[in-house]
């Protein structure tokens, strides 16, 4: 029984692979990104990082990973336990539901000699919704319920803690990371990333970040701290509230956290490649796959990078520079990007 | 610089510099401009330069303060105090101890036994020796002591020992015999100073 189908068509069982690809590269990358951010992390400070379990301390990840099976999960007495187990899961899985929309690799289609699934057409999203950029926003934003329950469910006065800072940096971020991106998505009329993909088709110049430079740090501050990465690393720091809302966690559920937390890095990196670098597109001779890995790997890096050079800021400090600084610069960037566009048209 | 720089604590008299600092704003204007200069000086780009030049020496200049303890030491200072070495005469190989007993005598916190008798050439000879390592506390004094250089402080210390008293003796601190050539004199502790010739002066046989 051979159907047959359009060379471009999507079908569900490309649909499938897909997200069968995404799913098993990011949970892998959560894994790969901590042993890179503890070797980036370790050379900046001039020490050799994780060296002795496998060549150059590869497996120090399979070493975490038994780690983190194997120890006990506990749950404190006077939690609430349903929430604190959903708690991580929540945070897990919008991690991966915002990567439906967000194209990581350019269309392809498998070859033929592969058995069972030559042929099938492979497209770079998994679904291309028309509502994407706005689905992946929500999807992430809903991610910070997993912190916000975690913290308010484990009957500690750190998570407690954590918790309320989830709500100050929601409360600062969200408004500059929407408004941030509007001005592109004005430029390109369009919600949806593939779009954004094809505006930017023609080379180095018709990257959005020559037109949009004012969008793009305010949208690289803005997925910081959404990400809950170092300088806005408010909600677990160590220094001040111990452990923040992962005080209680320990083992699997604690690594869901951290897998979320990666995937959204990576989410993170991605959007910024497509959105302001020229997405997937061929870059002379370098093919789109090798372009985005490229980019992503400088957005992943630069985040270790920035962790290894600056201090956090305060809560108060994150929010006033949200409202105070970051949102009238996002509301100026939309306001000018309007004129322009109503001038040019 | 003289010691009495230091020892003047009347804190306000010196020359101290004054920093250069702007003074905080108190309007809302002054905040704004010190927040755009602030914002614009572009030191953070600084930072981050810091930090990727610091991981460049440590990747590609080996440049890395990390030593990988088991695998790698670094050299000690010859004057370290750890375990006791027994020195041998260079020219005959003889044990240098000529069984006086000072060693035994200074040593506060008692770790030091010793018996000795003479032997066929009526000369002293050391029967036991062994010093209490669960006891010893370095002091060095034994050391220091010694009128022959025949005890000294070695480098090993790496001890260990699964009883408090852990003895050590003489046989397993003096230097192996087919050694020899490697032993080592240096400016340690107990070691003749550099400039002893000097100080050797004629016994003042005039009073």
């Amino acid at each position: 029984m051979q159907h047959i189908i359009a060379p471009h068509e999507v079908t569900w069982a490309g649909t499938t692979v897909k997200a069968v690809i995404a799913l098993l590269i990011l949970s892998a990358v959560a894994g790969f990104g901590t042993y890179i951010e503890r070797k980036v992390l370790a050379w900046m400070q001039r020490r050799p990082g994780p060296s002795h379990v496998g060549p150059f301390g590869l497996l120090q990840i399979a070493a975490d990973g038994i780690k983190l099976f194997t120890k006990e999960d506990f749950i404190p007495q006077f939690a609430n336990k349903l929430i604190f187990s959903i708690a991580p899961v929540i945070t897990a899985g919008t991690a991966f539901i915002a990567l439906i929309a967000v194209p990581i690799f350019p269309d392809f289609t498998i070859p033929d000699w592969i058995p069972l699934l030559g042929g099938i057409f492979v497209p770079s999203i998994a679904s291309d919704l028309n509502i994407g950029i706005l689905f992946i926003l929500g999807a992430m934003a809903a991610g910070l319920y997993g912190p916000l329950l975690a913290g308010m469910s484990q009957d500690n006065k750190w998570g407690i803690l954590g918790s309320a800072r989830t709500a100050v940096q929601f409360l600062s971020y969200e408004v500059v990371s929407g408004l941030s991106l509007l001005a592109p998505i004005m430029l390109v009329g369009s919600l949806s990333l593939v779009d954004f993909n094809n505006y930017q088709a023609s080379g180095i110049g018709s990257w959005l970040v020559w037109k949009q430079p004012l969008a793009f740090v305010l949208f690289l501050i803005a997925g910081y701290a959404e990400t809950n990465r170092t300088p806005f690393d408010l909600l677990e720091h160590e220094a001040e509230i111990v452990s923040g809302y992962v005080t209680e966690y320990s083992g699997l559920r604690w690594g869901l956290f951290f897998i979320g937390e990666y995937t959204n890095m990576v989410t993170i990196a991605v959007l910024l490649s497509v959105i302001f670098f020229g997405g997937y597109n061929d870059f002379g001779f370098l093919p789109g796959w090798l372009m985005m890995l490229l980019k992503v790997g400088f957005f992943f890096f630069l985040m270790l990078w920035v962790r290894a050079s600056w201090p956090h800021v305060r809560p108060d400090q994150l929010m006033s520079v949200s409202w105070k600084v970051l949102m009238p610069l996002a509301v100026i960037n939309v306001v000018i990007t309007g004129i322009v566009v109503m001038a040019m048209a | 610089m003289s010691l009495e720089k230091f020892k003047d604590r009347n804190v306000g008299q010196q020359n101290y510099r004054v920093l250069d600092l702007e003074p905080t704003p108190q309007t809302g204007w002054g905040r704004f401009k010190r927040t755009m200069k602030r914002a614009t000086k572009l030191e953070l780009l600084v930072g981050l330069g810091v930090t990727f030049g610091i991981m460049i020496r440590t990747l590609f200049r080996g440049e890395s303060a990390t030593i990988r303890y088991p695998f790698e030491k670094i050299p000690i200072s010859r004057r370290y105090r750890a375990i006791h070495e027994m020195k041998r005469l260079l020219e005959s190989g003889h044990y240098r101890c000529i069984g006086c007993g000072l060693c035994e005598k200074i040593c506060i916190s008692n770790c030091i036994t010793m018996e000795t008798r003479y032997d066929e050439n009526q000369r002293k000879e050391v029967s036991e020796y062994s010093i209490n390592f669960g006891r010893c506390i370095f002091c060095g004094y034994c050391a220091e002591v010694c009128p022959e250089l025949a005890i000294t402080h070695g480098g090993r210390y790496e001890t260990s020992s699964e009883q408090r008293a852990s003895f050590s003796l003489f046989e397993d601190m003096l230097t192996p015999i087919d050694k020899l050539k490697s032993q080592q004199e240096y400016p340690g502790f107990g070691a003749i100073s550099p400039n002893a010739d000097d100080n050797i002066k004629k016994t003042p046989l005039a009073y």
